[in-house]
Formats: structure tokens, sequence, C-alpha cells
């Protein structure tokens, strides 16, 4: 089997199982709402529910299906998905997928930072605490790992915010680009300097998790028959860590890191809503908090899609750093 | 690497002073107990402290930290070390709540999922595996929000989202345990199978499910919080840690830096509480490492 007939293969599965998954989740979500006590229409129309007539709620409730039966619902939902239409959000008053587009690029640029920041710095320092075991520096790492694995992302925001922006007045407060400014003329300092102080948030937080997983692989390696022998034949410990400790453990930790992108999109929520940045967590907040339903449903299969994705390239990179695997397959 | 291991054992055999500290299991056990009783305090403290401390006075408004005051006072002058140990309280006890419904529905779904009927497996992994194809914090927005907020929609948000991974853990569990040896001598024994998940099965199944319910505990109190910080469920009048530090937002532009900082950090030490707990009493349970 040729390298391109497999790639082919493989898409071609990765896709079909993400239909039947994201059918699934769009599934239960729609039970979910269906069942919701809240009414769609008092959510949509607010305080001014009082001076409509319920001639004018029937014509809402006609308008959008609701007199429909649940699963016609759900199959005339299921139909407009399929051609690509996931709605109009109510808060926004946009077409749900211009919504999502928008705000996820702005949250791109946050997650890429914070996720390449922590994929980097976490597997430094599982590394130095694996090779050097049970020494200061591993008990150090070690518990830093372990308490930040119990503090919630959003008071890591709190502090950072109030440290550097508010005592030391080196980044802004809020917000993707400084007040008064058109998106068109923001330059890339700008954006860097609104990014880093979220980005930060998110990498304190995500280290922790792929500092301990590589620690472990890299005692594993340190203890196995090869580093003994690196070690017989006159190595020192530093150089067996890094000669032969180091490919091993940058496999699985590349798998973790791209397995953990819902995390990260799940970070992502609470520290926007720190930093009042504009991307699609505070979207996912506001559509919850205020009832927008198509935006929450739109964001629930992108959300689950971009999960997918992330489990998806992971598996793939798996296949292609990996020598023995990439045989197997070529 | 090995060798100099093995000396330092023989080494600490040798005198009676240095086993009892590398010996792993007095100080897990110490560490445990110590982790529980301080839990307990905090708990018993919220029950005891009166509510004067949630009076507004305003002649105290906004004192930082003191000897009087150790968390200060807020913009209404309310004495934050008494809202945050009243909120904490609330929190932890969403959070408890939660976890439990979480973890016992995890044990009938992880039970089901590993008993004989094949279809009923196919079900509730593929459920596993759509409550886990999403972010966390979405799923979690999505029920408290179909729930329509409140304290009940915090609750039924954490404890309808905790359940996939131990109920994995648990039908990985019992499969194993299905297929194990002496399971299967004692079957070909002749001894029933309520004999055998009695005898044989129960005693790996406890501490597993014990364990596993006291490890969702932090991941369940953080997620709480997280909720309400989002502005979900719990009401501003009820000082729950999330509102806490959400209210404290608007004030730290200001330089009122102890209003975040201080709930935050009780909020992080009483989480590592439950962490150590969880941590200690796993080791001291698991067979593997209850005698290192």
């Amino acid at each position: 089997m040729s390298v391109i007939q497999w790639i082919a293969r493989f898409f071609l599965a990765k896709s079909l199982r993400f239909v039947i998954l994201a059918t699934a989740v769009a599934i239960l979500s729609f039970t979910l709402v269906s069942f919701s006590p809240i009414d769609p229409i008092r959510a949509y129309v607010g305080t001014d529910m009082l001076t409509i007539s319920s001639e004018q709620r029937e014509l809402i409730s006609k308008r959008w299906g609701l007199d429909q039966p649940a699963l016609t619902r759900l199959f005339l939902w299921f139909k407009q998905i399929a051609s690509g239409n996931l709605g109009h959000s109510m808060i926004f008053d946009e077409p749900v997928s211009k919504v999502i587009a928008k705000r996820f690029t702005t949250s791109l640029m946050l997650m890429a930072l914070a996720w390449t920041l922590s994929g980097v710095l976490g597997f430094i320092f599982g590394s130095l605490a694996g090779i050097y075991k049970d020494s200061f520096l591993d008990r150090i790492i070690r518990w830093y790992a372990y308490t930040l694995a119990s503090t919630p992302a959003f008071w890591i925001g709190l502090i950072l915010l109030t440290t550097f922006s508010v005592s030391m007045d080196l980044f802004p407060i809020c917000c993707a680009r400084p007040p008064g400014i058109g998106p068109d003329e923001v330059t890339i300092w700008n954006h860097l300097h609104h990014l880093l102080l979220p980005a930060a948030t998110l990498s304190v937080i995500g280290v922790a998790n792929i500092t301990l997983h590589t620690r472990e692989k890299m005692i594993d390696s340190m203890q196995s028959d090869y580093a003994l022998y690196a070690h017989a034949i006159g190595d020192n410990t530093f150089g067996i860590g890094i000669f032969h400790g180091l490919r091993n453990a940058v496999l699985p930790a590349i798998t973790l890191q791209f397995a953990t992108l819902g995390e990260l999109f799940g970070g992502s929520v609470l520290a926007e809503q720190v930093f009042s940045y504009p991307g699609l967590g505070q979207a996912t907040v506001l559509a919850g908090t205020r009832g927008d339903v198509p935006l929450l449903m739109g964001i629930v299969l992108f959300s689950c899609f971009f999960v997918y994705c992330g489990n998806t390239l992971a598996d793939l990179i798996y296949t292609w750093i990996d020598p023995r695997m990439r045989k197997e397959v070529g | 690497m090995e060798k100099t291991l093995s000396f330092r054992k023989l080494w600490c055999f040798s005198s009676n002073k240095l086993e009892f500290w590398h010996n792993q299991r007095p100080k897990t056990l110490i560490l445990s107990v110590l982790c529980g009783l301080l839990i307990f305090l905090l708990f018993t403290t919220a029950l005891l402290m009166d509510d004067s401390g949630l009076s507004t006075q305003l002649t105290l408004r906004k004192l930082p930290p003191s000897l009087q005051y150790p968390f200060g006072t807020d913009w209404l002058g309310r004495d934050m070390l008494t809202r945050t140990t009243k909120g904490l309280c609330l929190s932890l006890q969403v959070g408890l709540t939660a976890a439990s419904v979480s973890a016992i529905a995890a044990l009938i779904l992880g039970l089901l999922s590993a008993g004989p009927s094949r279809n009923m497996d196919r079900l509730i992994t593929g459920l596993v595996d759509v409550c886990m194809s999403m972010p966390h914090l979405v799923l979690l927005i999505l029920i408290s929000f179909v729930m329509g907020g409140g304290t009940k929609g915090v609750i039924v948000a954490v404890a309808a989202s905790h359940w996939p991974r131990l109920t994995r853990i648990i039908r990985a569990e019992v499969l194993q345990l299905k297929s194990a040896s002496y399971v299967r001598l004692s079957a070909k024994l002749g001894k029933s199978p309520l004999w055998i998940a009695r005898h044989h099965m129960a005693p790996h199944m406890i501490p597993q499910f014990f364990v596993g319910t006291l490890l969702l505990f932090p991941h369940a109190i953080l997620h709480a919080a997280g909720l309400s910080f989002l502005g979900f469920g719990l009401s501003p009048h009820t000082p729950a840690i999330g509102i806490l530090l959400s209210e404290s937002m608007r004030h730290l532009s200001t330089g009122y830096w102890w209003l975040a900082v201080m709930p935050g950090l009780t909020l992080v030490v009483t989480v590592k509480l439950f962490d150590i707990l969880g941590g200690g009493i796993r080791i001291l349970l698991t067979p593997k490492s209850s005698q290192l």
C-alpha cells in the first residue's frame, strides 16, 4: 500500500467516524435543549415580553417552527446543518457560522500561542525532572505541576491581571486591541501585547499535565537497559537524557499535547472571561447566559470538531514521526 | 542507579529512625489524616461562624488585610474572611454532592457496561465517547443552560459531566477481573457468580471506586467554582467562591487585590487538600503501593 493510499484511507475513515460522532452529539444536545424549561421566545424577546400580544407570540413560534413536533424539528435542523446553515445568532444578529469564524480566528492566536508555550515549557520541565529524578529540581517541578493541577485557570488570570496590568501597568487590562483603533490599523505588536497575559494564564496551567507525563516517560527510559549501558561506557546523566531519553519522550508528549485541545478550549473560555478577550470562549459564555440557542448549538458542534481534529492529528503524527510505525505503513 | 538505590535501602534498614521516614506508609497516613482534619475544621468553622461579618458596615469599606480582618473587607464593608469561608463551604457542598452523584452513576453504568449484554455495552461506551468528545467546559455550560441556571443547574451540570472517566475505569477493571485466571478457576470450581462477585471482585472494586470518587472531588469543586465564576447558576446573594471572584473582577482595576487573591488562595489550598487526601488514600489502599 502506498503512502498516499494509506493517507486517503485514513482520512476517509476518520471523516466517517466524525459524521457519526457529530450526529450523536447533535441528537444529544437537541434532546437536552428540547427538554429545557427555558422558553425560547421569552429568551429572545427578553424584558419586552409583557408588551407583545399572544398573536405575535404565535407568529414567532410559527416562524421558528416551534409548533411542530420535536422529531420534525430535529430533521429540519439536520437538513439545515447538512446544507451548511447553522442558524442565526440572536445576540450578534449574524449567521452563526460567521460569528464562529470571526470569534475563532481571534481565539486561535491566543490558543496557538498558549499551546506552543505550554508544550515547549512542559516538555523541558518534564525532561529535566525525569533526568534528575528525586533531586531538588525534580521536587520543585513536581510540586509546581501538582499544585497547578488544583488551581483554577481563572484565578491565575486574576493574579496575573492584578500583578502585571494593575500594579506594574505593563499590559492592558482588557480586550484584543487598544480602544479607539479599528481592526485594520492594529499592528502585530498591539496584538501580542494584548495576547500575552491570557496566553500566559493558559500556559501556566497547561504546563502541568505535559510535565508530569514527560517526566514518567523520561524516568522509564532512564531506567532502561540501554541507559544503563550508556552509563557503563561512561556517558553522564545529562548526556543519557539528551541522547537516549529525549527521543522516547517526545512522541507521547506530542500526542498528549494534541489530545488536550479540549482542555485548552475550556481554559480559553475562562481566560477570555477574565481578560474580556472577544474570542469564541466569551461568545460561548454569552450564548449560555443570554439564551442564544442557535449559537450555543453551533459552538457545541464546532468545539466537538475542534477536539476531534486534535485527536486525529495526534494519531496521524504518531504514525508519521515514529520510525517503527512509519515502516509498517510505508 | 539501581545499585545506589539498593544501597540506600540497605542503609535505611540498618537504622530504625531512618527506616520510619523512608517507609512511605506512616507518612502518607499522617498526611491524609491531617488533610481530612483540616477539611473537617473548615466545615465546622463555616457552620459555627456567625453572620455578623456579612452585614454591611460602610465605615469599614475596602480595608486591606490586617490582624482584625485577615482577608480585608469589601466595598460594602463586609468581612472577606467570613464571606470566603461561607462561600467556600457552599462551593464544596455543591462540588461534593455532584461528584458523589456522578460516582454512583459511574458505578452503575460501568457495571452495566461490563455486564453480559453486548448492546448495553455498546450504548454506554458510545455515550461515554459522545460526552468526552466535546470540551468539558462546553458540556458544563450546555447542561447548566438547559437546566435554567441556579444552584440546581450547577449541581446537575457537574454531576452529569463527571461520570465518563470513572465509568471507563470501572468497566475496564471489571472486564479485566472477569478474565483473570483465579476468577475463571473459581467459576470452574462451581462457585456461583454472586459468590465470585462478593469474594473475588468486590475486594478489588471497592477501593478502586472509593479512590476514584475521592479523586473526582477536586475536579468537581473546581468546575463548580468555574461555572459560578462564568455567571451560571448561583445568585449574587449567596456568596459562592466563584461569585466572590467574579465580583472582585470589577474592583481589581482600582487596586483592591485582596478581593481576588485571598478567596482564590483558600480555594486552591482546599482543593489541594482534597487532592493530597485522595492521592494518599490511593497509595494506602492500592495493594501494589500500600506496603512500600
